[in-house]
């Protein structure tokens, strides 16, 4: 029976459960916590100090970072492994996207990577045993014009050659199937039509940072808050260890996952990275009752929107037009997207928003991401993923992982290595990325 | 959001802006001299600095002219702003222009008109 079943199954998608002995959660857990008022539960992870010395150190406590390191200890048996985090775990874009989750991508490469990460989205629950909320509630992307169109649809069919599910919507269709929407020939960007992919969707962003982060705790990972890294020690081209406000970390493997501050990290080990960090924004309203039970996506208007779970519309918008650090964007962005937003869904305009954010995203040249070894041995980078990060979380954990433990990228790793800006092979997504960058 | 003083016609919203990404970019005059590495360090790296940015915008929506901007990355103060051509006159963005890393790469200094010793040969001849 095992041979008959897909590459992504078995052990090969980490381990089920927590081997490590954690108690599990579970209903009858949750059953018997209720009879003793909830006095039981125990800490998700330890508190942990840092060591002195670790066979892997992950920089950056969020999604990616944290599968990274899951995924060492599961699938590569390496559990003397650090993941250091400036502030506190999943703080960072693991808490501030909009939690969009799928694989409609054009290009090969693209496709196997996010379609491999969608694949673990589909077992993360079980494997992680942590309710991630993993909701197929299909992803809409709405075309308003003509030539959109057309173009949408020859990315549907290189979508669907790449053995992925993704079908053309017309407006009587999108109407059907999401009855708020404004399909009004009339509107100055009308729906023209869209395309679906039934199996994206949305998850829990915390609970993916906390799933991994108790998974990963059980398997002896060591995850430390509070501990900013502040260098790289090397020697001549290796790297030794890092230097935190901890103190030193001893080290022949350091994986850096910090997303917009990867400039900043590089530099330490005189690396330069094509990437540019902009502010990502979005928004959350009040909780309304259901109105919307999947997710619209327009390119053409940059805006995107849900419903969560709670009944709030979560709204986000395109990359701010200039660099920035500062966690917060600048206003005609949201005010462009919410006029988008108002038009396509008129049963909006009365909506008042609750909480208003910006998250950094390093943006790179092709719209795809970086993983990659670098010049210094030891030294390995996955960063780049610009405003598309979430989505890719186990699989960029996973193949990251990968990279580090076998020194190696694997073939779905292997073509966002660092030298395609040189040997030109770029994997241009601007077009899939969902929103221009 | 940011007020912008455009020099040619004084403060203006962000709004009206497009930003052109980092400034004092030169194409590479010998580029055939240039390694596939270096060309790409023109062409796709880019500068992105945490701290003071010196970048090109253009007042779209306005005159429609070019002009450089020193900017903080952080705080998003914008310490000068000075015409396309010239370099930065404030003491911040002379230091932000001359720590860039872009100034000891070969692709900038391969940006030069020509190389000095050949200056030298064609004024003997």
């Amino acid at each position: 029976m095992a041979s008959e079943k897909p590459d992504h199954e078995g052990p090969d998608r980490g381990l089920s459960g927590l081997p490590g002995g954690k108690p599990k959660y579970s209903a009858f857990a949750l059953a018997r916590q209720a009879m003793q008022y909830h006095q039981g539960w125990q800490r998700a992870w330890r508190d942990a100090q840092p060591r002195d010395e670790y066979d892997a150190v992950i920089i950056g406590g969020g999604g990616h970072g944290l599968a990274t390191a899951y995924y060492l200890a599961a699938v590569h048996g390496i559990n003397r492994v650090a993941v250091v985090e400036k502030g506190w775990l999943g703080g960072g874009n693991t808490g501030r996207n909009t939690t969009i989750i799928r694989s409609n991508y054009l290009w090969d490469e693209s496709a196997a990577i996010y379609e491999h990460a969608l694949k673990l989205w589909e077992g993360m629950s079980q494997d992680l045993n942590f309710n991630v909320m993993f909701s197929q509630r299909g992803v809409l992307t709405i075309a308003h014009s003509e030539h959109e169109l057309r173009e949408m649809s020859r990315r549907v069919h290189a979508i669907r050659m790449n053995g992925i599910d993704s079908e053309i919507l017309g407006p009587d269709e999108i109407r059907k199937f999401v009855p708020i929407i404004n399909i009004d020939q009339t509107i100055r960007y009308p729906v023209m039509g869209g395309f679906l992919q039934k199996r994206g969707g949305t998850a829990r962003h915390d609970a993916v940072a906390w799933g991994y982060a108790r998974a990963a705790d059980d398997l002896g990972v060591d995850i430390i808050q509070n501990c900013e890294v502040t260098g790289l020690r090397r020697n001549g081209r290796r790297i030794v260890g890092i230097e935190t406000s901890r103190g030193f970390i001893k080290t022949r493997k350091v994986g850096c996952v910090v997303a917009g501050h990867s400039s900043v990290v590089a530099a330490m080990a005189d690396i330069r990275l094509p990437v540019a960090s902009r502010p990502l924004q979005a928004l959350v309203s009040e909780p309304i009752k259901p109105i919307l039970d999947t997710v619209i996506m327009s390119n053409a208007v940059h805006m995107y929107v849900s419903q969560s779970d709670k009944g709030e519309m979560v709204l986000g918008a395109g990359v701010d037009k200039y660099n920035s650090y500062a966690q917060r964007g600048s206003f005609p962005v949201p005010e462009h997207m919410i006029s988008a937003a108002v038009e396509l869904f008129p049963v909006l305009s009365r909506l008042r928003m609750l909480r208003h954010w910006g998250g950094i995203v390093d943006t790179c040249p092709d719209a795809s991401p970086i993983i990659s070894k670098t010049d210094v041995e030891g030294l390995y980078f996955n960063c780049g993923w610009g405003t598309g990060g979430f989505k890719a979380t186990p699989g960029s954990g996973y193949v990251f992982a990968d990279l580090i433990a076998n020194d190696r990228p694997n073939s779905i790793a292997a073509p966002y290595a660092l030298d395609r800006f040189q040997t030109g092979l770029l994997i241009d997504e601007h077009g899939a990325a969902g929103v221009a960058h | 959001m940011l007020l912008i003083t455009c020099p040619y016609c004084g403060p203006r919203d962000e709004s009206e802006f497009s930003c052109g990404g980092e400034a004092h970019i030169a194409r590479p005059l010998a580029e055939s001299s240039l390694t596939d590495a270096e060309f790409a360090d023109y062409l796709f790296l880019r500068d992105n600095p945490k701290g003071l940015f010196l970048e090109r915008w253009r007042h779209a929506a306005g005159c429609r002219r070019w002009f450089n901007m020193a900017r903080d990355t952080v705080t998003h103060e914008i310490v000068e702003i000075y015409p396309m051509g010239s370099g930065p006159a404030s003491k911040a963005g002379k230091a932000a222009h001359a720590a860039s890393w872009r100034r000891d790469t070969a692709a900038e200094a391969a940006s030069k008109p020509a190389h000095k010793s050949r200056a030298k040969k064609d004024k003997v001849s």
